[in-house]
């Protein structure tokens, strides 16, 4: 059984590319920092200092009245919602759409020689299918889920639906384009298995594909869904509604003191994920 | 068109079958054979010879480069969608790394047999609650791991892991068992039994079975037909008591040269034997 591994991996020609991209990257980092026009200095000067210090000192100590509190009870559950509801919507999205921008699922590999081999038409449609799923989650997700909610309001007006729908739709693309990188790096062998015995792709899918992944699959998710709490926070800056509507409200009112409180929420909140989803994960 | 003249009793017939891999690796070069329904076939050969690409090509897993290959009289390069999933499901693999699905617990692997007959929708819900679960645990019991039926399959040594992989093709119940290098991973009195479980099976149901055997000295004692593969292509297709210590050492002797080796997935070590 011995026999030298991998034959064709061992003559692999050393390239020049890694070093360009160093010199490249290195000229684009020092252009950038000129051009952004990072000035550290001015975070320090009288005028920043100052409002720096009014913004901290005002925050202190956080408004904890009740009457304050049980007014948070409804924009916290609401972002809960936001994110819960924005999530599912971006796992429908991304999940049909991921399968398909899924390479080896949809055009290459093993599973798609044979049947597209000598069938130029099934051939083209696969590719179709394939370029038109990844274009799509692209375009999902080139958007900032903020454009989408300033969309949405205007569209459908203020409230936890637009926030709801920006959310499921970046998501969605993001959700989708790592799990069609998690779906292609799946071990193919127990795929060959699975369509030797006549088995379709969805099937194929189901039994060998997905279980293979699926450790990954749910920690991205809920990864996801932490980040999905934060940007509805975030959605609310635009009239999305939740957490984020009421630190605009307190913002504006210069009540800064209110703004740490929705600051400590929100951190509990995404602990309280993070906490979640660890427990999850143990469990798989 | 296909089959015109074709001889019902003709399992495989290939005409001068060659594949070539991207990188232009020659892998098959002008294999000619004829298998007929029923036939038990061992085949054997230095490994990077090209047993396991043959295999692949006989289920419909690759497609020749060059030259025909007629499954039942019908070209397979005119096998596609749902015609060449059913083609595919009267063959069965036993393949030399099990390929089960390590999370699974085995009665879905075992099940698995069964994805070419059921409907997606069904093959789903038996994730859930497992269809035909008396099939899979005979199937379990007659290679002798019944006892496993509800355990994570990643937890069984390498060996039962192999029955495993048999059970799922019982299940399956094809008409052509291919089984590569079967019993590699297992320890040699285990693979004297593996490899007669699968004659008696081939037997018994009128099978038509062709397995890739490292060992010389099992194709010999199971086989009615031996085939030796070289660089390629076939040395030899002889009745077991004509094949010769000369005939042997001219099969094993020297390494092939490294562009015409097997594909990088024979490559693989194999799992450590924890029978």
């Amino acid at each position: 059984m011995k026999s030298p591994a991998r034959p064709y991996f061992n003559n692999s020609q050393k390239s020049v590319f890694p070093y360009l991209f160093g010199v490249v990257f290195l000229l684009a980092l020092v252009d950038s920092w000129r051009r952004v026009g990072v000035d550290l200095p001015l975070l320090f000067e009288r005028q920043g200092r100052e409002n720096l210090f009014k913004f901290a000192t005002g925050m202190f100590p956080p408004e904890h009245s009740a009457q304050f509190l049980s007014l948070m009870l409804r924009p916290s559950l609401e972002t809960i919602q936001i994110s819960v509801v924005g999530t599912l919507i971006a796992i429908a999205i991304g999940f049909p759409f991921g399968i398909l921008a899924t390479r080896n699922f949809s055009v290459g590999g093993i599973l798609n020689e044979a049947d597209t081999s000598g069938a130029p038409a099934r051939y083209a449609l696969r590719l179709s299918i394939y370029f038109a799923s990844r274009g799509l989650l692209s375009l999902f997700r080139a958007i900032p889920e903020f454009v989408w909610a300033f969309m949405f309001v205007r569209a459908v007006g203020l409230g936890p639906f637009p926030g709801v729908l920006a959310i499921g739709i970046a998501y969605g693309g993001m959700l989708g384009k790592v799990y069609s990188e998690i779906f292609e790096a799946v071990n193919p062998r127990p795929l060959e298995a699975l369509q030797s015995t006549g088995a379709n792709k969805l099937q194929i899918f189901f039994y060998g594909w997905l279980p293979q992944v699926l450790p990954n699959f749910v920690s991205y998710t809920l990864y996801r869904w932490e980040c999905a709490v934060r940007a509805s926070a975030v959605l609310g800056l635009v009239g999305a509604g939740g957490l984020g509507q009421q630190i605009e409200i307190s913002m504006r009112m210069f009540n800064f003191n209110e703004v740490l409180t929705i600051l400590i929420i929100l951190f509990a909140m995404v602990a309280a994920v993070d906490i979640l989803s660890s427990k999850v994960r143990a469990v798989l | 068109m296909s089959g015109g003249n074709h001889n019902e009793a003709e399992q495989y017939r290939l005409e001068d079958v060659g594949k070539i891999f991207p990188h232009r690796q020659i892998a098959l070069g002008g294999v000619d054979l004829t298998v007929r329904r029923g036939e038990k076939v061992a085949l054997i050969g230095p490994s990077g010879a090209g047993k396991t690409t043959l295999f692949r090509l006989l289920n419909l897993t690759l497609r020749p480069s060059s030259g025909r290959l007629l499954l039942d009289g019908i070209d397979v390069l005119e096998l596609h969608g749902k015609r060449l999933r059913d083609a595919r499901r009267k063959i069965g693999t036993i393949y030399q790394h099990h390929n089960l699905i390590p999370r699974l617990k085995v009665v879905h692997n075992v099940l698995c047999g069964r994805l070419g007959q059921w409907s997606t929708a069904r093959s789903l819900w038996s994730l859930m609650r497992p269809g035909e679960l008396d099939a899979a645990y005979h199937a379990l019991k007659q290679v002798g791991i019944q006892e496993k039926i509800f355990t994570r399959t990643d937890q069984l040594s390498g060996g039962q892991q192999q029955r495993v992989a048999i059970a799922r093709v019982l299940l399956q119940d094809p008409e052509v068992i291919l089984a590569d290098e079967p019993v590699s991973s297992v320890d040699p009195s285990l693979a004297s039994a593996i490899v007669k479980l699968l004659v008696d099976i081939s037997e018994s149901t009128h099978k038509t079975l062709l397995v890739n055997l490292h060992s010389v000295d099992l194709a010999l004692e199971f086989f009615p037909r031996v085939i030796g593969v070289r660089n390629g292509t076939t040395l030899f297709d002889l009745r077991p008591d004509e094949v010769s210590e000369e005939l042997l050492e001219e099969l094993y002797s020297g390494r092939p040269p490294e562009s015409e080796r097997d594909d990088i997935e024979d490559e693989e070590p194999s799992p450590p034997i924890l029978q």
